[in-house]
This record gives structure tokens, sequence and C-alpha cells, in this order.
């Protein structure tokens, strides 16, 4: 039988963490079900660290397909015991959805790192998701970046519920931070006009100020190129940056302009690994600058 | 290597953070406190308290500096009673986090009813969730302000070892030790300790439970004092040990009571790497992260 995320966060931290943190967890859970103010909860988001420790939550191959099954696009490799424990308590009590929301509201407010973190890796887990966008833009708005992180990477949320600004802001912020693109849910199917448009200005301000733009950026452009931005990506095909060069050909190829398949059979060896499928953007990695 | 158990951060520069780096301080406490001028809603309060646990944390780790904190209502602001008890409210927010190494900094300012009563109930607070407690001795009416905070510790029945009694001088310390608390100094020009003062009462009471700190905050005032402070000790003759003891080891045994200190946070750290920690640069800005532990020299004129 498939199992929901809650159960499947509990019966992980039940397999990796000593007793007697399993037994403050289902003490805590079987308190704050019954508990008629949220004071035990906020005590107990608190108290997750001091209590349970925070290592990385060791998952197999099948946990991952659980998780999966069990809410798609739940990708749950980089959590930590701390972050499943704090969202399992979150979970516990089922409140109506506004409830919900105003609760983690509060507690996002006062969270401090690791919190945060948790809070918003379980976005696509809560109760009536969509209600809880402002919270998650509000996230990205951060100026730590293993939080923005928690919400942009590895996380269904942003790709289903962000509205095209949202997700625009969210995808160019990445860049600014330096955190990478390739962990971002649905980028590709995301792309759109607007967003090649502010990445392109902001690789020309970084251009300008003899900055390095993250090959990664090119990305979601190419499918926008036209006349009056061909000559952004064109120069890069001679980058003496491998990255570089190899972004061009990727987004060269996604332009439908019929001088870019021209352009890009000036570099054959470019054009070899494209055919060859050895170049994709499912594969491209960049090391971060 | 320093703690600095008492230091206002939020009002200080990144410069005093890469200034206490280079010094050797690897630790910080920040208690909660007033911000110069009183709050006049519960709300900034905690905004203040999230600052503390949050954005302050972070950007404290930037420089390779471990910041910690202790949460409470502040004695000048429990005057204010919609605001104390607003703060009240959601003291259990923030009581339990990690990283929360005490109740404080609470006690007295002008000795009034409504201090008392918050001080009181902060006390309970403790109590109940086993935490230490950070301790405000009042400016005015000093001493007697002392002793009553003393006595309230030992009504609400907290061990006088897990309360550590702040701004102290050569007129309280006495009784606090005697009683068994903790008696922590500040190193602070003009209105608290000078340093020299601080090496005559470590020659006379010896280092046991005596800590030393700087409440370095928005006034004049100087983040570099407890490592000033050591150096001048060690110069006038206070052995390494007691030196040691004063401004790094007690604070360690202090606040490590509250399960949420120690020592391996920072021995066990990697070399600052600010990129390797915390991938982002929103404190510097772009800069090149520092790498390795050599102090960075700010002299140069070109900023790229």
């Amino acid at each position: 039988m498939r199992r929901t995320p809650a159960e499947l966060l509990a019966s992980w931290l039940r397999r990796q963490l000593p007793s007697p943190a399993v037994a403050w967890l289902e003490q805590t859970i079987a308190n704050l079900r019954e508990a008629n103010s949220d004071r035990p909860l906020y005590l107990a988001l608190g108290s997750v660290a001091r209590r349970l420790g925070k290592e990385p939550l060791q998952l197999q191959a099948i946990d991952v397909s659980e998780a999966e099954a069990a809410r798609h696009g739940w990708r749950p490799q980089h959590w930590s015991t701390d972050a499943a424990a704090r969202v399992l308590l979150l979970l516990s009590d089922e409140v109506a959805p506004e409830r919900f929301a105003a609760r983690l509201d509060i507690v996002c407010k006062a969270a401090e790192m690791r919190e945060l973190i948790a809070y918003y890796q379980g976005l696509p887990l809560y109760p009536d998701p969509a209600r809880l966008v402002s919270l998650a833009a509000d996230g990205i708005r951060t100026n730590m970046a293993a939080v923005f992180s928690a919400i942009a990477h590895d996380n269904p949320y942003p790709a289903e519920f962000f509205a095209e600004l949202q997700w625009n802001q969210m995808v160019l912020k990445a860049l600014f931070i330096g955190v990478p693109l390739h962990p971002i849910k649905g980028l590709d199917a995301r792309a759109n006009g607007q967003l090649a448009r502010m990445l392109i200005d902001y690789a020309r301000e970084r251009t300008a100020a003899h900055r390095p733009v993250s090959p990664e950026l090119w990305r979601c452009v190419g499918r926008f190129l036209d006349e009056t931005t061909l000559d952004d990506v064109v120069p890069r095909l001679a980058s003496d940056n491998i990255w570089e060069q190899r972004a061009a050909a990727l987004a060269l190829r996604d332009c439908p302009l019929p001088e870019a398949a021209i352009l890009l059979e000036r570099t054959p060896a470019l054009v070899a690994e494209l055919k060859a499928g050895t170049l994709s953007w499912d594969t491209f990695e960049p090391p971060l600058p | 290597m320093y703690i600095d158990p008492h230091i206002h951060m939020s009002a200080r520069t990144t410069a005093d953070y890469e200034a206490m780096a280079a010094a050797g301080i690897v630790a910080v406490i920040e208690p909660a406190f007033w911000l110069g001028q009183p709050r006049t809603s519960a709300a900034t309060y905690i905004d203040y308290l999230s600052s503390l646990v949050g954005w302050e944390r972070f950007r404290a780790s930037q420089f390779g500096i471990r910041h910690y904190c202790t949460m409470g209502l502040n004695a000048k602001e429990a005057n204010n009673e919609a605001l104390a008890e607003g703060v009240m409210d959601v003291l259990p927010l923030y009581l339990a986090k990690e990283g929360v190494v005490a109740v404080g900094e609470i006690g007295f300012d002008d000795q009034t009813p409504l201090e008392e009563r918050y001080f009181r109930a902060q006390l309970d607070l403790a109590r109940e969730l086993d935490l230490p407690v950070q301790i405000h001795t009042p400016h005015r009416d000093k001493k007697r302000g002392t002793s009553v905070s003393l006595r309230l510790c030992e009504e609400h029945g907290l061990s006088p070892s897990r309360v550590i009694v702040d701004h102290n001088n050569e007129e309280t310390c006495e009784e606090v030790l005697s009683r068994g608390f903790w008696a922590a100094f500040t190193i602070y020009p003009k209105t608290k300790m000078g340093n020299e003062r601080m090496v005559e009462i470590v020659r006379r009471y010896g280092s046991e439970r005596i800590i030393v700190d700087s409440s370095a905050d928005w006034g004049v005032s100087d983040p570099l004092a407890v490592p000033k402070t050591a150096q001048l000790m060690l110069k006038r003759g206070i052995p390494a040990p007691d030196v040691m003891r004063v401004t790094y080891g007690n604070a360690l045994a202090a606040f490590g009571q509250s399960g949420q200190f120690s020592e391996a946070d920072w021995l066990s750290r990697p070399e600052i790497d600010q990129r390797m920690l915390f991938e982002g640069n929103s404190v510097l800005r772009g800069q090149a992260p520092k790498t390795g532990n050599a102090p960075v020299a700010n002299d140069e004129l070109v900023i790229e």
C-alpha cells in the first residue's frame, strides 16, 4: 500500500535515530495531537536539534521511489534528520489548511537557518500548497544561500506554484547568489521570453563589469534568441572556457533562427558532440566559478 | 582562543567581525537587549529576536565566528506592559532553539514592580526549560539591585551555578561570588569596568567563576575588549591558565550547561571557507571569499 509522506518520514527517522530520540519524537507527536495551544509545537520545533541531533537523512533507492510515489516530484535525498522531524511535527496533527498556513507563517518568521531549510523543503508536502505561494516567494528573498536553495533546488514547489514573475526572479537570483541552476526542477518547461530578456540584460551587465557569467544562464535563453540577442551568444563559441563554448552551442541549437544553425557549423567539434548526444542540458553541470 | 560571552553584534560592522576573528575570538554570545531607544511594539521585538537566531548568526559565520544568543525580555522594556506581554507570549518560540544558551539578559533597570514581575516570570521559564540565566545588573542602585537579583534566583529554585551575573564591579562581586554565582565583568570604557581594574580583580579573587566580556554595542565600546584584557593580564603577571579561564574556559563552562555551547563547534570546523559553509556571498557581496586563517589587510585602494 502506498504510504503518505508523513508515514515515510516517520519510518525513516525510526530506522536512523537512536531509540531515546525516537521515543521523544513519538511522545511529542502524541502530545501535540492532544494539545490545545500551539506552545508545545513551538517548543518541539525549536528543540528538534537538541533532542535528535542533525545528520544527513540516510535513504535507500527504494525510499526515494516511495517518496516519488507518495508525492510526485518530492526529492528528499538531501534532507537532514532535523528537517525530516520538523516537517513531520508540522504534519502530525491534521489542522485545516488555513490554520496550517497561519502557523507555518509564525514559525518561519521566528526561524533560525536550519529550521527555515526544513520548513521550505517541506513545501510540496503541506495541505493546500497553493495557499503558501507568498510565504515561499518571501523565502526566495533571503540572502542565505542555503535557505534559498531549500526552495529552489530539488523541490517541485516553485515550478508548480510560482507565477511567472516569481519564477523569473528565482532563476535570476540563483545566478546572482552563485548557486547552480541545474537542480531547479522544471527549468526548461518554465523558460519564457521575459526571463530570457532578464538573463541577457544580466549577462551584459556582468560582461561590462568584467565579471564572469555562469554558462548555465544560456539554458533558459536559447529558444528566445533573436537578431538583437544572437551576438550575446555567438562570441562565446570561441570562449577559452570549455563550458561556455558548450553552453553557446546548446543555446544556438535551441534557437529557431536559421542563421543560428549556420553559425553553429563553424564549430564542428561541438556539432559532433551534439550529434553524439554527449552534449546535452540534461548533463550540463559546470563547476561553480 | 577567546570567547566574548556578551556582545551586541547586530550593532557592529563587518570590519569588527574581521578584527575579532584576527584577534582570536572564536565564539560570541549576543544577549537579547534593547536597541538604545525603546521599541514601541512587540512586533519589532519579535523581528529582533528572529534576527539573533537568523541573519546575525549567519553573518558571524561568514567571518569564522560562531554566534550564540540568549533570549529574553530586558528590564527597560519590561516597563511597557503591552509590549512585555507580547514578548512573553513568543519567548517559547525561541528559547528551545539551537544555539540559545540562556534566558537573558534579564534583571533590573529602575527596579520597578513591572520589572520584577517579568524577571520572575522568566526565571520560571528558565527552570521549566532547563536553561541557564544571564542577569543584567542595574546601572543605578547597583548593589541593592544585584542583591535582590540573587535573592530572586534563589527564590525561584535556580542553582547559582546556572546563573551568570553580569556587569559586576568591585562593590558587587564579593557577594555574587560568595553566594556561588558566576560573576561576569564588562570591560566598557568610562561607564563599566576598565581593564586595569579587571587585572586587579583577578589578582584578588582568582579566576574561579569569573568571566570577562565586552558588551560592545551601539555606544562607544570595544569589540576587542576580551583579547585586549587577556593580553594586559599576561603583561601584568596574571598566570596564563587564569587568563584563559576568565576569557574562555569559564564562559564555556557556564553557558555550556545549556547543552548548546560546545568547544567542538569551533574546534572541529574546517578552516574558514565562506563558500563551502554557506555557498552564498550575500555579506561578501561578490568579493572573493577568504579561505584559510590569515587575516586580510583592508588597506588596498582598489575596490573591484
